[in-house]
């Protein structure tokens, strides 16, 4: 079984602050960690092959840095990692990143992929589904639990929002998983040797053969046009006074609004 | 137009570095250099005191034509049979936005009856392209995506957009790349730019801490999925006249099969979303305690129980109750948010609810920056007065 599990490092956005003065983002300090669906994608791929048999191969799209959460992987399990990394790649948006994944994922051929669900710097989960397009194979969103896996194919659980899917998929297939499907585990010292020692591939436009206009910026149909942070709602009242003068002007505002 | 660096003019001072919300900005030999992470933001470009960071032109390779392509769509989803929610609030923007274009609005319903489409058409719908084919009836990611993609290249709409839920996240990503054009995800607001025609995705970015307006200018249809409960709906008319089309789903295939779909929603998540009137609980209350508070001024007001995710993490109450990006977006017409500071992963879940009362010791909070109301206090001591004068109100 050939798993391929597509990862990306993300600032941890958790740690992000805004500076209230300048509304901007405090970037320093902040770690670029594996993002953290990506931790589940990487454990789902390890169990399925100790169960089935197999390699787990990691590949990545980013720039040279991102080799660190490659190595990453591989302390915790995984057989091989593949970076892409050109600028060529540069200003990519879904639709180019999903495209590029894809012909890496078919220059190494792949029974099963699989992404965690979202990215958490980006939050979009497009390039998941769009990587299954572009392969021309299915996918399943939302993996919570992954039920049965053979060569002839694989039944799991997909979270919806009222409850759960039972879904039965030929292979190949793309999976995005959430996190309730498992715990990752923590790197062995034995993983961590792997990972010192492992050499990772990089691959640019050339290995992958994409056309210049299906990658990077000319390959994306979105444009970021400007970036800001959310104002401040206008009309606010801050009720002054003890608290009961405080309650009392609440209840008259909410009255007077007819809200109460 | 890719940002790049002028190295004659740059001098190395690294004041861009710290601009760069994607760590894009690395310096190289005393030069900065922008790499692969660079999301085209343009934040940096002002900063440079040498103007050395600059946009250089995108050649367009293959212009497609624009005009070819009229009207807005919007995808309405059903669970069950029936239509959900965030259909309506679609037709509610979609309206707008088909008005400010002076065009058409047409919805896209798969796998309900007849009557559901109907009920489009009333919300503001002028067509509804309907199948009522079976293998619609449950979600399935290949039969919707392929219907889709035809019905959009047969009819060429301008704008199409879905639902940010879990069935819209899931199959519009295969169409848009089927249709070689871009797809934003999660919008929370969806603007007209008046000069240009183009559609202004505006959706919140890392984390939600950053706000992000996206443009697919030279693709067509520009597509989005748009975040439930934060769009208003449009108007209601019984009369309103429109088109039913029946579509017809031939050579449809599917390599996926849903075996089952299993129910297992809480009345309180139902409660949640549905609620006009939410009051909330945060890490101030100090104590799992508070929420017995919070529990009665909801009840007082026939409201719902929501918290932050602090108060989640302590252990004080269910996750299901969350609010936020990681927990439920709501948009009740009063929310109450009692001892939570208001950080953005929380203020993204709520802050498009019509009033927002907080109720927070610290002054320098930033729920403050989100609410209509603002009670600087103890919470403990403004919920309880709250209560009873509200019962007098009532009469109770």
């Amino acid at each position: 079984m050939n798993i391929v599990v597509c990862i990306k490092q993300v600032p941890d956005t958790a740690e992000v602050r805004i500076n209230q003065e300048t509304g901007t983002i405090i970037r320093e300090g902040v770690p670029s960690i594996i993002n953290p669906f990506d931790m589940h994608a990487i454990e789902a791929g390890i169990q399925i092959k100790e169960k089935a048999g197999g390699t787990v191969t990691v590949i990545t799209m980013g720039p040279p840095q991102a080799e660190t959460a490659l190595r990453d992987a591989i302390s915790m399990g995984a057989d091989d990692a593949i970076l892409l990394s050109d600028r060529a790649f540069a200003g990519s948006d879904t639709w180019a990143t999903s495209f590029t994944l894809s012909k890496a994922i078919e220059k190494l051929g792949a029974d099963i992929i699989i992404c965690g669900k979202q990215a958490i710097d980006g939050d979009t989960a497009q390039v998941g589904p769009e990587t299954a397009e572009f392969l021309n194979i299915p996918h399943i969103s939302y993996v919570r639990k992954i039920e049965n896996v053979s060569q002839n194919g694989i039944r799991v659980q997909r979270l919806m929002d009222e409850g759960y899917d039972i879904i039965e998929s030929s292979l190949p297939v793309l999976m995005t998983v959430v996190k309730e499907l498992n715990e990752p585990r923590l790197s062995s010292l034995k993983g961590k040797m792997a990972a010192k020692k492992a050499v990772i591939k990089k691959w640019g436009q050339s290995d992958i053969l994409a056309d210049e206009n299906d990658i990077g910026l000319k390959g994306s149909p979105t444009q970021v046009k400007n970036i800001f942070t959310p104002e401040a709602r206008s009309g606010r009242k801050m009720l002054e006074g003890k608290p009961e003068e405080q309650v009392n002007a609440l209840i008259q505002e909410l009255r007077e609004i007819k809200c109460l | 137009m890719p940002v790049i660096v002028d190295i004659e003019k740059c001098q190395g001072c690294e004041e861009c570095l710290s601009s760069c919300l994607f760590d894009a900005i690395v310096m190289k030999e005393g030069k900065a250099f922008i790499n692969e992470y660079c999301q085209v933001c343009m934040a940096c470009i002002s900063v440079c005191p040498e103007g050395a960071i600059i946009e250089v032109e995108k050649e367009v390779t293959k212009e497609i034509d624009l005009k070819a392509y009229k009207g807005v769509w919007i995808f309405a989803e059903q669970r069950i049979g029936k239509i959900a929610s965030v259909a309506y609030e679609l037709l509610g923007i979609g309206r707008n936005l088909a008005d400010g274009l002076k065009t058409e609005l047409s919805a896209i319903l798969f796998g309900a009856s007849e009557s559901e489409a109907r009920e489009l058409i009333k919300w503001g719908a002028d067509k509804v392209y309907f199948s009522k084919d079976r293998i619609f009836e449950k979600f399935n990611d290949e039969p919707y995506s392929q219907l889709l993609t035809s019905l959009i290249r047969e009819h060429k709409p301008e704008i199409v957009l879905a639902g940010a839920t879990p069935i819209g996240r899931s199959f519009i990503p295969r169409v848009a790349a089927r249709l070689r054009t871009g797809l934003t995800a999660d919008c929370t607001a969806l603007e007209i730019d008046k000069e240009t025609g183009n559609l202004l995705q505006i959706r919140p970015a890392f984390g939600g801490n950053i706000m992000a307006t996206i443009l697919c200018p030279n693709n067509r249809p520009q597509m989005s999925t748009v975040r439930p409960r934060v769009m208003k709906r449009g108007q209601y008319d019984e009369g309103r006249a429109g088109e039913i089309i029946n579509v017809k789903a031939e050579g449809i295939t599917s390599r996926t099969k849903v075996l089952e779909t299993i129910k297992e929603v809480s009345d309180i998540t139902v409660n949640l979303q549905e609620a006009d009137i939410i009051v909330s609980g945060g890490r101030g209350l100090g104590d799992p305690r508070g929420f017995k508070l919070i529990e009665e001024l909801a009840e007082l007001l026939g409201g719902a129980v929501g918290s932050s995710r602090a108060a989640v993490d302590a252990g004080w109450i269910p996750y299901r109750h969350q609010v936020g990006q990681t927990g439920k977006t709501v948009c009740p017409k009063i929310y109450f948010a009692c001892g939570i500071s208001g950080a953005v992963q929380h203020l993204v879940g709520m802050q498009s609810s019509d009033i927002i009362i907080a109720i927070n010791k610290n002054p320098e909070a930033p729920i403050f920056n989100v609410a209509s109301y603002g009670i600087v206090g103890d919470l403990y001591e403004i919920v309880p007065l709250l209560i009873k004068k509200i019962k007098e109100t009532k009469g109770i």
